[in-house]
């Protein structure tokens, strides 16, 4: 088995023996859209012009609190530097870790969005727009994260100094993909908007792996 | 340059390059402000409170050609692990925050008056906002870290992965419909803007840049002499 499948495999199983991870962000997700829209009040006009924004910034949020345990604990227990040395390019195996924090993440974000957009009475045509733009904002969002999580590993109040790095990172991701939805809901083509969304996420996939891992040797050395 | 990564060198350098370049610096933004506040004309649909970009476009230009400085710092300093490099960088953040900041703030000023609004949500000042908190987010990674040979490499990395924000800047006008207004100094065919506002936006420019110089080799000394005192102490920050 590949060393890359086999990172993949243990993460993920990690992830799901241990718990944690994919229940708590979704319940923050979905309990803090709930207080959010409690809070903005019963007018449906005004919950459903605010929806896309307030999902997207919901998801940033939400994908930020798993982010610093991505590299935290295999490097307090010495797992990364044997994957440092494994004959598998680290920034692969740094690949495998950031999928496995989009399946336990960005995923059942994608998955609880259609109950946010109920509470906020969004259209469905809309909705359609907000997943898509979730399913390819989303794994922008992990691949950036990644990098954030690669350079605050092992430092102390690493949290707060991982969202102050990745969230100025993160802006493109949420202005094209609020974007998407509020064209979508205008009546617009929401495509262009959903392009370059898709275009920010390859970029971040070309650059993150090897920029984490880059800065993961560095905090091994 | 390369000679220059001595910093015993540097600091010999320095030692007549940083009084100079204040003093330049001092005469050219006096020259700058009294060209900006006195000779140039006033605008025929702004009035006098165009003179308000004399301070803010400089002071935009300067907070990305600071970043550019810093991302090439970086990469040499990831590249051929110069001492001076990454202190180069590190101590250039500040500045250019401060620019970043004063053009944010100047241009807010400017927009009360003429768009009717201290703040707008377009593609230029959301990605001039970005391009602050990037500065900011780097001194905090620089603090963070406590071996500084780790905390150079981060940072490096970091401002390197933001540069992509700088060709955004530049062309955020052009891509999007903004409020902002689109390029008339750099573009192609040459700048649009009357060479009686241009010279004292130039001679503002060359004063901020001489200003940048200054403060940057009086930065770097300060770094230097630390890192001397660390290393003699056993004591480092």
């Amino acid at each position: 088995m590949s060393p890359v499948y086999a990172l993949l495999r243990r993460d993920l199983l990690l992830s799901v023996r241990l718990g944690g991870s994919l229940a708590l962000a979704l319940g923050f997700y979905i309990v803090t859209g709930t207080l959010i829209g409690l809070g903005l009040g019963p007018e449906p006009a005004l919950l459903a012009r605010a929806a896309p924004g307030l999902i997207w910034v919901l998801a940033l949020l939400s994908t930020l609190l798993a982010l610093d345990r991505l590299f935290q604990a295999d490097f307090e227990d010495g797992s990364l530097e044997l994957m440092a040395l494994s004959e598998a390019p680290l920034s692969l195996l740094v690949l495998a870790k950031i999928l496995c924090h989009w399946l336990t993440t960005g995923l059942p974000l994608i998955l609880g969005t259609p109950i946010l957009a109920l509470l906020f009475g969004l259209s469905l045509d809309d909705l359609w727009v907000l997943i898509l733009s979730m399913a390819l904002g989303t794994p922008a969002l992990s691949l950036i994260g990644g990098i954030g999580a690669a350079l605050t590993v092992g430092i102390r109040r690493g949290g707060l100094l991982l969202s102050l790095l990745v969230l100025p990172l993160y802006v493109p991701v949420l202005i094209f993909a609020v974007a998407a939805v509020e064209a979508a809901s205008a009546g617009l083509d929401a495509t262009p908007h959903l392009l370059l969304l898709a275009a920010t996420m390859l970029v971040a996939l070309a650059i993150a792996p090897a920029a984490a891992a880059a800065a993961l040797r560095l905090h091994l050395s | 340059m390369f000679a220059l990564a001595n910093p015993r060198r540097f600091l010999n350098l320095a030692q007549w390059l940083e009084p100079l370049s204040w003093a330049a610096a001092a005469v050219f933004l006096v020259l700058g402000l009294y060209l900006s506040l006195f000779i140039a004309p006033p605008d025929y649909q702004q009035g006098e409170t165009v003179r308000i970009m004399f301070i803010h476009v400089p002071a935009a230009w300067m907070s990305m050609m600071v970043y550019g400085f810093m991302a090439v710092a970086s990469f040499l300093g990831l590249i051929y692990r110069h001492v001076l490099a990454d202190l180069a960088a590190k101590a250039a953040a500040p500045i250019g925050a401060a620019f970043t900041f004063l053009a944010l703030v100047t241009g807010s000023l400017w927009g009360r008056p003429m768009w009717g609004t201290y703040w707008v949500w377009d593609a230029r000042l959301t990605s001039v906002l970005i391009l602050f908190f990037l500065y900011l987010g780097y001194m905090a990674l620089w603090q963070a870290i406590e071996d500084p040979v780790k905390a150079a490499r981060a940072a490096a990395i970091l401002c390197l992965v933001g540069v992509i924000n700088l060709p955004i800047i530049k062309f955020s006008v052009d891509w999007w419909n903004t409020l902002h207004q689109p390029a008339s100094v750099v573009k192609m065919g040459g700048p649009s803007i009357h060479p009686a506002m241009l010279w004292p936006l130039l001679a503002m420019a060359l004063a901020y840049m001489l200003l940048f110089a200054a403060l940057e080799m009086q930065r770097i000394r300060a770094e230097l002499l630390e890192r001397r005192l660390a290393n003699l102490t056993g004591i480092s920050h």
